[in-house]
């Protein structure tokens, strides 16, 4: 029953890739990057378990950890942009 | 007693795996930015949840357990607060959220 | 075998991300898709049973790079450069770089072969004395820190340096000049419509640093050591500055208290060896340092992966205000 669960993670993960490589604005593959973290995370716990080894959970806490600064870096990169530019720009439409 | 454990533990894994595959889905097909966060936050948070209190009916009272409470604990603050920040700079962008939405009656802009 | 089904999965995602890394002419996407690409080793090196090395290429590739990524970004432009019109010269290098190095891959034992080179020499050799000399758990760990310890001394230098050379060409000033530096209301501006990131990120910080702690001291253990706890610890700080602002993180560890940092882990490293030397055994001998040889080496593991912790963590967190403050003039 463990196999079901990895194999829906790992396909939620390729789902996730291709919205990364499509979307449109950046918002798009911020998104897609963040829920990628958290299906890695998922992951890791569950194929930490099948292997019999708990001390491997560890790892899966960093990468939730990181994931949240990963995504606070570039929020606060895109706000310090549209602040440095003094009017509002459109980040979204302009990035492809 | 095991058993009854077996099953909620396969049954919350098995809603969890859903869940998870529904908000991949979700991602990719909505429509709208806004949507598609949507879609991605509320299922991550839950699917993530499920999964991992059906693993940790698995673990027992162990070390294990605990840590993966930890890990429970961290998605449920970060998860939903790194939606809000994405919400709140996409808004603050500009981005309009009625793009691309299907208006009630089906006909679609 | 389904594991290895997952490992494949797992390249081919890899392979497909590489290639739009490459592709993307948006520099912003390619810093968020390179943080998918880490991630995505990271697993790799996960189901490869190598856990250290996973937690390492987490720590330092999917997180502390992304932000400097992103921190280097904002001092150029966001479009890549039309790149330069020799393309066949390029496509052929490629292409003979990589047939040669297929064909030096048909010399590659398989995978798992106990024949293998890798698995003759030293390596059960350091499996075998590990429980008899060092007595920790983390093979890892003692092969790193103890058997190769001038292995990982030079590591450590090599971190320093790097730092050193990255300082020296983004010059960071110190001390920002008045008629540059921004009223500091500005800045916030903002951080007013974040609450919610603003209120949770603040609370996380100190749980982050104590789980940086607890992966430098458990390294003994389980996964962990110096490399990966310096990260952990370098980001919960990096937080607090992209949370607060570069000048309030200025004000928690000014400049001077880094560059103590950055120097005071290399000395600390070299002064176990030293000592070592003075207590009658050869550099980085660790037996010599207590009564006991075994409890000697817990000491010196103990200590010299708090050195590398500190150091990595000093040269993280220079390096990224050096970034920041560059990007402020």
């Amino acid at each position: 029953m463990y196999y079901a669960v990895t194999i829906a993670t790992l396909i939620t993960m390729g789902l996730a890739l291709v919205r990364a490589l499509l979307g449109p604005s950046i918002y798009d593959r911020l998104l897609a990057a963040n829920m990628f973290g958290t299906k890695t995370v998922l992951f890791l716990s569950v194929v930490a378990f099948l292997y019999g080894r708990p001390d491997f959970l560890d790892l899966a806490l960093v990468y939730a950890l990181i994931n949240f600064i990963g995504v606070i870096a570039v929020l606060e990169f895109i706000r310090e942009r549209v602040d440095n530019n003094g009017a509002k720009k459109n980040t979204g439409e302009q990035n492809s | 007693m095991t058993t009854v454990i077996d099953i909620l533990s396969w049954v919350f894994l098995t809603g969890g795996g859903l869940f998870v595959f529904i908000g991949g889905l979700g991602a990719l097909r909505m429509p709208n930015l806004y949507t598609r966060m949507h879609a991605a936050s509320l299922t991550d948070t839950m699917g993530a949840v499920l999964v991992l209190v059906g693993i940790m009916l698995q673990a027992g009272l162990t070390l294990a357990t605990i840590k993966l409470a930890a890990i429970l604990l961290f998605l449920l603050l970060t998860s939903p607060t790194a939606s809000n920040a994405l919400a709140s700079a996409a808004i603050l962008s500009g981005l309009q959220p009625q793009e691309g939405t299907v208006r009630p009656g089906g006909a679609s802009e | 075998m389904i594991i290895i089904l997952f490992g494949i999965f797992l390249l081919a995602l890899t392979v497909i991300t590489a290639l739009a890394i490459v592709q993307s002419e948006s520099l912003f996407a390619a810093v968020i898709l390179t943080g998918i690409f880490s991630l995505l080793m990271a697993a790799n090196f996960f189901l490869l049973d190598a856990a250290d090395v996973a937690l390492t290429e987490a720590a330092i590739g999917a997180g502390v790079s992304t932000v400097l990524f992103l921190g280097a970004l904002a001092l150029t432009g966001e479009q890549e450069r039309s790149g330069s019109k020799n393309r066949l010269l390029a496509l052929g290098v490629v292409t003979i770089t990589t047939l040669i190095v297929i064909y030096a891959t048909f010399d590659k034992p398989r995978f798992g072969d106990p024949a293998a080179p890798v698995h003759q020499h030293v390596g059960p050799w350091y499996l075998e004395k590990t429980p008899e000399l060092i007595d920790i758990p983390n093979a890892v760990t003692a092969v790193l820190a103890s058997f190769r310890g001038y292995d990982t001394i030079g590591e450590v230098f090599v971190v320093l340096t790097a730092g050193i050379g990255v300082l020296f060409l983004l010059s960071a000033r110190t001390t920002a000049r008045p008629e540059n530096m921004q009223p500091p209301k500005e800045s916030h501006q903002g951080l007013r419509h974040y609450l919610v990131p603003r209120v949770v990120g603040r609370m996380l910080i100190p749980f982050i640093f104590l789980f940086g702690l607890y992966v430098q001291f458990h390294g003994d253990y389980g996964p962990g050591g110096g490399f990966q706890a310096g990260a952990i610890v370098a980001a919960s700080i990096i937080l607090y500055a992209l949370l607060e602002g570069e000048e309030a993180a200025l004000r928690a560890l000014p400049m001077r208290v880094l560059q103590w940092l950055i120097a005071g882990g290399a000395l600390l490293y070299g002064a176990i060896g030293v000592m070592g030397m003075l207590l009658g055994g050869n550099f980085l001998d660790y037996s010599v340092l207590a009564s006991d040889p075994i409890a000697g080496q817990h000491i010196g593991i103990i200590l010299i992966e708090l050195g590398v912790g500190i150091t990595v963590t000093g040269v993280l967190l220079s390096v990224f205000h050096a970034f920041a403050a560059r990007g402020k003039v």
